[in-house]
């Protein structure tokens, strides 16, 4: 095992041992990404469009009236078997980052979806935030980035979590006949965090003209995503010191293009990546030469991944990140070889006890961060005295709950960290009181939580 | 680009952060000069996602409000002082209003203006500094400056409570980070072990050896879980605020937690009521758990980046503004008081024609408390802990 090997593992997958046919240069990582989806056909999460008929039936029964004890064990029903879908796709989420050879196509789902966060509002919308991932995310984001940015606007995942869809033009007929208006949260983060960033040289105003131009955009249960002329604020919208004309998708489309063109842009999903990806303290160059592919490729992700993977930089071999609790679980299971079928198979109480809410705990509530900013990048957010005590007591108890026989703790470490772990660890490993004291060294180290 | 960007100065003492002029790092604890805190407790509360203080303490006495409100305005908020009216998720709090120990600063605000992000006003709110520091420069937050201006502080001084990290308290002065239902049990052998393998990487040996010695010391004084209001989850309070005001109780002067939820985009009316249940709840837990002796030398402040507008929006929520509200309470405090100069809300007088007009700093209300608190001097807390402010005349918010 090279170094590259492992970094290419670690830094940019999920860790070592890397699964039977993963790409270990940046030349096969990038030929895999640019190939089929083999994860998401392996483990099939819906969309919405399979998910629409759940929220249509949902919704209707909600509407015949609450008290009708025919229609609640109905609705009841259903949201079970909401339910039961939901944990599928969590298991799913799991067994395609554990298992999956393309570990960076996986990092980069996470990335997106983390850039691009949607939470749930209610228990019978749990599943849009996958939708999200499986409808917009993993097909457009090794396309173009306008097209990944209006895939995710548009999508109901979206326009429900931050607001879009209740908002009206106050001067729409809607507006004026029922004295609604604006709500400017979809608009105001398109700029903020999913487009330019904060940094960039934006106003209120344009916030505001954004606002405007979304309006229309709304979702129900029969359609979807769906656009009401009646809800559409009227009159031209400008919006960087560009002007939108014109009534229906046309106009959101043209500035969400616009908005994906912006150099800041480019500068910010760059930035995004390297800290993601590399360092939370990014090296100007590396973050310049991405963005410049970026720009110069008219946001092409394909070029954008490759500029990161061909820069020496984002080789370097200090591991100066630390493994976010997915990424960190995630890690693990691998480590210990767990497979899919396990994944699967694990009653969903245990699944629930010894991942989702050892994810909580860690600071990291599995899909369901605190705000559009997503979750935190710096080690020093996971890093704490909190988290950390969290880390090990699982690093010492988990493997011991989900594995029949644990490993070597020193073979353990060679396994998964290869030519990384210390002397330290291995000492330390080999000095352990007992199997489950050493995997949870190895599990909790340093070496382990960094990447 | 969020909050947690100056945290990054813990891991980095040292590296090349371009100074600000006005962020040199003060004297540091222990060093000479200082003063040890005193005997009071200063409690400081976050509240995450921009409260709406025009709806928390309703200037109903305003002309304009209820134009401006309509779904919102509402008749069962309580009087306070014939003008301002209190929501009524936070009603219980009104024998504290009556006893003084409850007072709120209206129309206050960070010197964040225009862009309204969430996460540069939290960022700003706990930096403590002013705009002219560029966006991801501080070093430190407000409350480990005051730290680093006082000595002989002891490393239970401080604690940061919670899971998230609070860039308020980051920096060189030390503070405890400790989330109270977390346990660490390890025998002797697994500590050294530990101690080995972390010992190069100074990021995790510092959090493991600080876990190994909070995990020590054991849980504190914890109360019995209270019955939840309205359906309201209010246990995770409970546990951040019993272990608060434990620790409170003994050599802690100064705790910091947050709260999130204010995020009142549409649906305000359900939405805010249960974050102030749980504001509400805090505060009278805080009050019973410290006991009434400790209680009558605390100051609580709750604080949040920024307000929301003035007018509703068309989804019966607010979106983000400018000017908004801080809570104050504890025996310490001069309540029964709305403080603050009210700007008005006709459409000339809002800010940006949108927003509440700040006609204070919410720093300097943070200083001047502080101040009476612990008899720091202004140069100190217009130099260092809030470099650049003008705290002005002491507004008296405490007995």
């Amino acid at each position: 095992m090279t170094i590259a090997q492992t970094i290419a593992a670690s830094r940019f997958g999920y860790g070592l041992p890397a699964p039977a046919g993963a790409p270990d240069t940046a030349e096969a990582m990038l030929t895999a990404l640019a190939g089929p989806d083999l994860a998401a056909q392996a483990h099939p999460i819906m969309g919405l469009v399979e998910y629409l008929p759940y929220l249509q039936q949902m919704r209707a029964i909600k509407g015949e009236g609450k008290g009708d004890p025919v229609q609640v064990a109905k609705r009841d029903a259903l949201q079970e078997e909401i339910g039961r879908a939901a944990h599928r796709a969590i298991r799913f989420s799991f067994a395609r980052a554990v298992t999956a050879p393309d570990g960076f196509r996986e990092r980069l789902a996470v990335f997106w979806a983390d850039h691009f966060t949607v939470v749930s509002k209610r228990a019978s919308d749990v599943l849009l935030p996958y939708a999200l991932v499986e409808d917009a995310i993993r097909p457009q984001m090794t396309g173009r980035f306008a097209d990944l940015l209006t895939a995710v606007t548009l999508h109901p995942a979206m326009l429900l979590y931050l607001d879009q869809a209740n908002s009206v033009g106050p001067n729409s007929r809607l507006g004026l006949r029922q004295d609604k208006g604006l709500n400017e949260n979809l608009a105001r983060e398109v700029i903020e965090l999913h487009s330019l960033g904060v940094g960039a040289g934006y106003s209120q105003t344009d916030v505001t003209e954004m606002a405007k131009l979304l309006t229309g955009l709304t979702f129900s249960a029969q359609e979807g995503m769906m656009f009401e002329a009646r809800r559409a604020e009227p009159g031209d919208k400008t919006v960087l010191g560009k002007t939108y004309s014109g009534t229906g998708l046309e106009p959101i489309k043209a500035a969400l293009a616009d908005l994906a063109q912006r150099p800041e842009t480019a500068q910010h999903i760059a930035r995004k990546l390297v800290v993601h990806f590399v360092s939370d303290t990014p090296d100007a160059d590396l973050v310049a030469t991405i963005a410049q592919a970026f720009a110069m490729s008219d946001g092409d992700l394909m070029a954008t991944y490759a500029a990161l993977l061909g820069h020496p930089l984002a080789w370097a071999p200090q591991m100066q990140k630390a493994r976010q609790p997915f990424d960190f679980i995630v890690a693990s299971l691998r480590a210990l070889g767990m497979t899919a079928a396990q994944l699967n198979d694990m009653p969903f109480k245990q699944f629930q006890s010894q991942f989702l809410v050892a994810m909580r705990v860690m600071g990291q509530p599995f899909k369901q961060p605190d705000g559009p900013n997503g979750i935190p990048e710096e080690a020093e957010e996971w890093i704490t005295p909190q988290g950390l005590a969290r880390r090990i007591t699982w690093a010492m108890q988990a493997p011991g709950r989900l594995v029949q026989a644990l490993p070597d703790p020193v073979d353990l470490a060679q396994a998964c960290l290869a030519e990384r772990a210390s002397e330290a660890l291995l000492w330390a490993a080999a000095r352990a009181e007992d199997v489950e004291q050493g995997v949870g060294l190895v599990l909790a180290s340093a070496e382990f939580n960094r990447r | 680009m969020d909050r947690r960007h100056f945290l990054r100065g813990l891991g980095v003492l040292g590296c090349s952060v371009a100074a600000h002029p006005l962020l040199t790092t003060v004297t540091m604890a222990g060093s000479e000069g200082g003063r040890p805190l005193g005997d009071h407790r200063f409690v400081v509360m976050i509240l995450r996602g921009a409260m709406d203080g025009l709806d928390v303490i309703q200037p109903q006495g305003d002309p304009d409000y209820a134009g401006l409100r309509p779904t919102l305005l509402n008749a069962q908020a309580s009087d306070l002082d014939g003008f301002f009216h209190l929501h009524p998720a936070l009603g219980d709090l009104m024998p504290l209003w009556d006893a003084g120990q409850l007072g709120f600063v209206h129309a206050t605000s960070t010197p964040y203006r225009d862009k309204r992000s969430h996460f540069v006003g939290q960022d700003l709110l706990e930096a403590g500094t002013g705009m002219d520091v560029p966006l991801g420069q501080a070093r430190d937050g407000w409350l480990n400056r005051l730290l680093q201006s006082q000595g002989g502080l002891s490393s239970e001084t401080a604690y940061s409570v919670g899971r998230d990290a609070m860039p308020l308290l980051a920096g060189a002065a030390e503070v405890r980070n400790w989330s109270p239902e977390t346990t660490l049990l390890l025998s002797p052998q697994a500590r050294l072990l530990f101690e080995r393998v972390y010992h190069d990487d100074p990021l995790f040996q510092q959090a493991a050896g600080e876990a190994m010695e909070l995990a020590d010391s054991g849980e504190i004084g914890m109360m019995k879980a209270g019955k939840g209001t309205g359906g309201v989850k209010l246990d995770d309070v409970e546990k951040l605020v019993d272990y608060a005001a434990g620790r409170l109780r003994q050599d802690t002067r100064i705790a910091a937690f947050s709260l999130s939820g204010w995020d009142t985009h549409r649906g305000q009316l359900g939405g805010l009521g249960r974050s102030l249940t749980r504001l509400q709840h805090a505060i009278l837990r805080l009050q019973s758990g410290v006991g009434p002796e400790v209680w009558g030398k605390t100051v609580v402040l709750a604080m949040t980046e920024f307000g929301r507008t003035a007018r509703e929006n068309g989804t019966a929520g607010t979106d983000h503004g400018t000017g908004g509200a801080m809570v104050m309470a504890g025996g310490a405090l001069r309540g029964g008081k709305v403080y603050g100069d009210w700007p008005g809300l006709s459409e000339a007088q809002l800010y940006d024609r949108r927003d509440l007009m700040p006609t204070s700093d919410v720093r300097a209300w943070a200083a001047h408390a502080m101040r009476g608190l612990y008899g720091i001097d202004r140069s100190v807390l217009e130099g260092s802990v809030f470099p650049g402010l003008q705290m002005g005349a002491d507004p008296q918010v405490l007995l």
